[in-house]
């Protein structure tokens, strides 16, 4: 992996059948690009975790993913209802999903926790209101 | 084991995936809740699921698994066989409930990731 590689998706809203296409994407790529494979599980979950939320609460948005030799950078930009209290989101369980989203297997506030637990960076900026971005990054260990 | 030996367990068809039926499967993990197997995906080669949609593709994809296995008689769509098919994951149905299927996995050798299980 010695070149940097900057992908752009569109995540579309309302549209739970293709969410995660764009996860399957990096992931397929990273492994053409002889990714070590916990590094590939750990991009695809975390980034597949954040492309679901995106499509539940926040009808959509983009996601940016930069590829270089040290690390994988995704940043999932909304402009969803935001936040209001991330501390209590970050809590495993907590969730503001409806029961329309839990038949559909998610909705157990593990989205947030899930995207921590495999990114070895995780940043989130909020606004009420007004959107969401949340920056994770995963080293590629030298 | 072999995916058409979990086929053969659990009295399943074989949806999608006939050319993964050699496919050695050593782990695997029972959910309706796909966020679960997110979180605690160890090195699980097959998923029983009662859900059916497309997003249990989706995942099984994420955790790098080679069959899915639909129980209580679920049937998938076209739509999500096609995709299992082109993310190269067998799909099996069986009629049998999620407590019983996984039972006999089990009983017949299957592991759930832990290590120094069995």
């Amino acid at each position: 992996m010695a070149e940097n590689l900057k992908l752009h998706y569109v995540v579309e809203g309302d549209d739970f059948t293709s969410a995660g296409a764009a996860s399957g994407d990096v992931k397929k790529l990273l492994r053409q690009l002889g990714a070590q494979p916990d590094v590939i599980r750990k991009v695809a979950i975390a980034m597949y975790e954040g492309e679901i939320n995106m499509v539940i609460h926040a009808n959509g948005g983009v996601i940016d993913v930069e590829i270089t030799p040290r690390r994988i950078t995704m940043v999932l930009t909304d402009q969803g209802p935001g936040i209001p209290d991330v501390e209590a989101a970050m809590q495993e369980g907590f969730s503001t999903a409806p029961d329309t989203i839990r038949n559909l297997g998610f909705g157990a506030g593990m989205g947030l926790p899930n995207m921590k637990k495999y990114a070895d960076t995780m940043q989130i900026d909020t606004e009420v209101g007004v959107g969401t971005t949340i920056t994770m990054t995963v080293d590629i260990p030298q | 084991m072999k995916v058409s030996q979990i086929a053969e367990i659990l009295g399943a068809t074989v949806a999608t995936g006939h050319h993964l039926l050699n496919t050695e499967i050593s782990n695997a993990c029972g959910s309706d809740m796909m966020s679960d197997v997110l979180a605690f995906v160890k090195d699980q080669g097959a998923l029983l699921t009662g859900l059916v949609n497309p997003q249990v593709v989706r995942t099984a994809e994420m955790t790098d698994m080679h069959c899915i296995i639909f129980v209580r008689g679920k049937q998938p769509d076209e739509c999500l066989l096609r995709l299992a098919e082109e993310r190269n994951i067998a799909v099996l149905c069986t009629h049998l409930e999620m407590f019983r299927a996984c039972g006999l996995l089990y009983a017949n050798g299957l592991g759930n990731g832990e290590a120094g299980e069995r």
